[in-house]
């Protein structure tokens, strides 16, 4: 158990220094939504009532595009420098690559979510002020990397991945999408936790199945 | 020790390998020699369980592969056509983070003392994106080498070595077969890898077609390695 936790640890740490240097990735998420944002804050001609209604579905629609940016990245960059290989060749469990990479997929998109929440709180009228909604956008952005990161892992194989992940992706985490959208929707409008509770329970059930689904077929995903 | 007894690999209806056997002794340096797409890489990675076999039996250091590929793998160094290594990490960081992999201890000391057998311990905190290919081999070397492997497992290690560097591998393989380690190189240069083995295994279509001794590759000529080539293609 320690070896398999120091092995997500230097695979997440190692990840977040690559990044730190290149700084390639979260920069690209970054400008993405930033210009999703403008985009949809100067193209819909519409009252602020209207506005603060969608602009659930618009926030969880940008991340999860950007999300799909972050997870083509991280393993197609290791594929096309047969860095895999040498992750593969490690003495470790290979579910411990997934859990390092999804965590760092993680962090990546939550470092994006801070940076442009502001941002929405402007141009949608959004109170941020709400535990609710911090616990949506842990839940969902969890549940979209999990589920991502197999379906990275399965089109990082493949020749046309940036293509494929998110014709795999989008169908799979359909239900992820729906429920945060629906559980930020009920935070943001202030119907309070009742609300809100079946999108969650939706977000926990997928954010515990997915990781086990990844904990046990990695290492045949990853299999030549 | 690397033991295969007949193994095969199939990929979809092309056999890349039929029933190769091979032995590769403890201190031993044994060279897969044969033209691009023999099955050289192919075997290399089946040893290095970065493949599965289609039939046929592997153990590696003890380990059977599959089954016991983990164990297999932490006694295993491999050095491929490709450095794995991480371009925006610096050579210092690349190392560290396949010591913590390995769980190598000392990692610091470790990870010094390579960087000064490879001669890159003045470029460690520089990042891997700005090395010559030759730099990245080396750091790959010491990649290798990091949790002191008993098997060594190198495809083509000297390609795109500049003489100095290939020189420096040669006496870095030589020093690690003294020290026990299985070593098996997998190359089509004959001339490069004949002075450093003890036997050759000529590969052809997927097949072991001759072994070599270290006598007969000594006087071995470019054209009787061609000829033995042809020969062994049928």
């Amino acid at each position: 158990m320690a070896s398999f936790v120091s092995a997500v640890w230097a695979i997440l740490r190692k990840d977040l220094a690559a990044e730190w240097r290149s700084r390639q990735l979260v920069t690209a998420m970054l400008v993405f939504v930033v210009l999703v944002i403008f985009i949809f804050a100067f193209t819909l001609d519409i009252d602020t009532l209207t506005r603060r209604q969608i602009a659930a579905g618009v926030l969880w629609t940008t991340f999860a595009f950007a999300g799909t940016l972050g997870l083509n990245r991280t393993l197609a960059s290791e594929g096309e420098r047969g860095s895999l290989d040498g992750l593969l060749l490690a003495p470790v469990e290979r579910s411990a690559i997934y859990f390092g990479k999804t965590l760092a997929n993680l962090f990546f998109m939550l470092v994006v979510e801070i940076f442009t929440l502001p941002l929405y709180a402007v141009f949608y009228d959004m109170n941020l002020a709400q535990p609710g909604l911090w616990l949506v956008l842990l839940l969902g952005s969890w549940c979209f990397c999990s589920v991502g990161m197999l379906l990275a892992a399965m089109a990082a194989q493949a020749r046309s991945r940036e293509l494929l992940l998110p014709v795999l992706l989008f169908p799979l985490v359909l239900p992820v999408l729906v429920s945060a959208v629906r559980a930020s929707s009920a935070f943001l409008n202030g119907l309070g936790l009742e609300y809100a509770l079946p999108s969650l329970n939706i977000l926990i059930a997928y954010g515990i199945i997915m990781p086990a689904l990844g904990f046990m077929f990695f290492d045949f995903i990853v299999e030549e | 020790m690397i033991q295969v007894k007949n193994l095969s690999k199939r990929f979809g209806y092309r056999m890349a390998l039929h029933g190769v056997d091979l032995h590769v002794r403890r201190g031993e340096v044994v060279a897969l020699l044969g033209p691009n797409g023999a099955g050289k890489s192919t075997l290399l990675r089946i040893l290095a369980g970065l493949a599965q076999p289609t039939a046929g039996r592997v153990q590696v250091d003890g380990c059977l592969l599959p089954q016991q590929a983990a164990a297999a793998r932490a006694q295993l160094g491999y050095l491929g056509h490709q450095p794995l290594l991480y371009d925006d990490l610096t050579a210092d960081q690349n190392l560290d983070f396949f010591a913590r992999l390995y769980n190598v201890p000392a990692p610091t000391q470790r990870i010094t003392e390579l960087l000064e057998l490879v001669a890159l311990d003045h470029r460690r905190r520089e990042a891997v994106r700005g090395f010559s290919r030759g730099m990245q081999q080396r750091l790959a070397l010491a990649r290798a080498l990091l949790h002191r492997p008993r098997v060594l497992l190198l495809d083509e290690p000297h390609s795109a070595l500049d003489l100095q560097t290939a020189d420096l591998l040669d006496e870095v393989l030589r020093a690690e077969a003294r020290a026990g380690a299985s070593i098996l190189i997998a190359s089509h240069d004959l001339g490069r890898v004949g002075g450093l083995v003890q036997r050759a295994e000529l590969l052809a279509d997927g097949r072991i077609a001759a072994t070599l001794p270290k006598a007969k590759l000594g006087r071995m000529l470019p054209a009787h390695y061609e000829r033995a080539l042809e020969a062994a293609n049928g």
